[in-house]
């Protein structure tokens, strides 16, 4: 057991989750691969979508991954932090867009 | 970018052995990754043995223009092994009895040996169909006397081959060295001029894609596709096919690999990678590579680890084609890198 919650390592192992659960990791694993095959998006955009999502919810092991899945296609570094930015934006404005609420309740509680 | 090759600077890794030695000790010592010699036997693919020999892969020396971070022959200026007209004699005349299609020159710089024009001129009168050079690009226009060269390959319908790691010039020379990438695009227009890479022009001009760090190649296709649109439309060049190869863990790209800490997890994408369809069509069941001293290895990388066929014949000067068919090929944990995902040769990938 590692000393820290997340292991560089645990990335490889994630195919092991259908060990305890196979039908379930499978229906999972089989999804997936079809989402990021080639379709009405590319499978290159649809690898920067990943980053940038892999980023707004924070997970270490999805950048590791899809940093390395853009190098593989030949993805900039400034296509990437672009797609980074994307996410960004999305996540700060959802929080900013809840301000609305905090202006409506701070006038309606105001005389 | 270091400037001088890992021999000059007395590096450990200009030792074959000590490289051998890495590659059999660590994850694959502790059997945590399996060695590529039981990967085989896991599937009745041991041992490797050749089939028809169809490439004849002659690297006439390792002097190079160039200190690129990633190359498997430790190849620079600094480096004197050079292939003599003795050598280069009874390679013609070997050419001339094994029925091998293809006459592959690489180095090193191959167009930096003084006898460079007259082994292709004399390569092009024995009959062999396919003439490759391997041209770093910048060689063309390096030095005066090679500008001429794009005519040169023309007038000898040599089919060239040249490097080209990415579409923008940061990653380009973060792995060739400054001002390469602007270098290659002069080059590339000057063979674009006579003819080379045009589109139905019989004038072959391939490029060759290696990733510019610790990742594998993408998808050949698609990153053919990239590389065209972004040749063409910002520079105007064109070529005709891209090859992806995967850089291989030896020499200075396993220097890199270790000085990065990249190493283990190289190993592993590697390993992970393994494409059993692969095998059947690595490039050492087709190739032989012949050292600038004549003698014989299954590929360029063997070389470079100096394993040496696995033969009674072992330099060109006695070559037996009947006896070197019988051999058995040399491998070790480097053969993973031709073997991951689509594969990888000289020839790009080898899986469809």
């Amino acid at each position: 057991m590692s000393n820290t919650y997340y292991e560089p390592s645990d990335l490889r192992k994630f195919g092991t989750i259908t060990e305890w659960s196979e039908e379930l990791g499978k229906k999972f694993f089989d999804y997936y691969g079809s989402v990021f095959e080639e379709g009405a998006l590319s499978a290159r955009e649809k690898s920067l979508i990943a980053l940038a999502v892999s980023h707004v919810v924070k997970c270490p092991y999805c950048i590791d991954a899809y940093t390395q899945d853009g190098l593989k296609r030949g993805i900039t570094k400034e296509e990437m932090m672009e797609a980074v930015h994307a996410g960004a934006a999305i996540e700060s404005g959802a929080t900013l867009v809840h301000s609305v609420q905090m202006m409506n309740k701070y006038k309606k509680l105001s005389m | 970018m270091k400037l001088k090759s890992l021999k000059k600077r007395e590096n450990e890794l200009a030792n074959a052995k000590r490289q051998l030695e890495i590659l059999s000790n660590g994850i694959f010592q502790d059997e945590e990754l399996p060695t590529f010699r039981s990967k085989l036997k896991t599937l009745n693919l041991f041992p490797l043995q050749p089939k028809i020999l169809e490439i004849l892969q002659i690297n006439v020396g390792y002097m190079c223009n160039q200190v690129c971070a990633h190359c498997h022959v430790d190849a620079g200026p600094d480096r004197k092994e050079i292939m003599t007209r003795e050598t280069m004699q009874q390679c013609l005349d070997v050419i001339k009895d094994t029925g091998a299609h293809t006459l592959d020159l690489t180095g090193g710089a191959p167009e930096m040996n003084p006898l460079f024009r007259w082994f292709v001129e004399e390569a092009t009168k024995v009959g062999v169909k396919d003439v490759i050079v391997r041209s770093n690009l910048t060689i063309i226009t390096a030095n005066k006397k090679y500008n001429d060269l794009p005519e040169f390959f023309k007038k000898h319908k040599v089919h060239v081959i040249s490097s080209m790691p990415h579409w923008t010039e940061g990653k380009t020379d973060q792995q060739r060295g400054d001002g390469v990438f602007n270098a290659s695009i002069k080059a590339l227009k000057m063979l674009n001029a006579v003819g080379y890479g045009m589109p139905n022009s019989d004038l072959k001009l391939d490029l060759v894609y290696n990733p510019s760090g610790a990742f594998l190649p993408g998808n050949q296709a698609a990153l053919e596709a990239d590389f065209k649109k972004a040749l063409s439309e910002k520079f105007n060049i064109h070529f005709h096919n891209l090859f992806s190869i995967t850089n291989l863990p030896i020499s200075r790209f396993l220097d890199y690999l270790i000085a990065s800490e990249n190493y283990e997890d190289y190993m592993y994408n590697l390993v992970e990678a393994f494409n059993p369809a692969a095998v059947k069509n690595v490039m050492c069941t087709n190739t032989l590579s012949v050292s600038w001293d004549g003698w014989l290895y299954d590929c360029d990388f063997n070389q470079m680890l100096e394993l040496k066929v696995d033969s009674p014949i072992q330099h060109i000067r006695d070559f037996n084609k009947k006896t070197l068919s019988k051999r058995t090929i040399c491998i070790s944990q480097h053969c993973y890198g031709c073997t991951a995902g689509a594969g990888s040769s000289c020839q790009g990938t080898v899986v469809q």
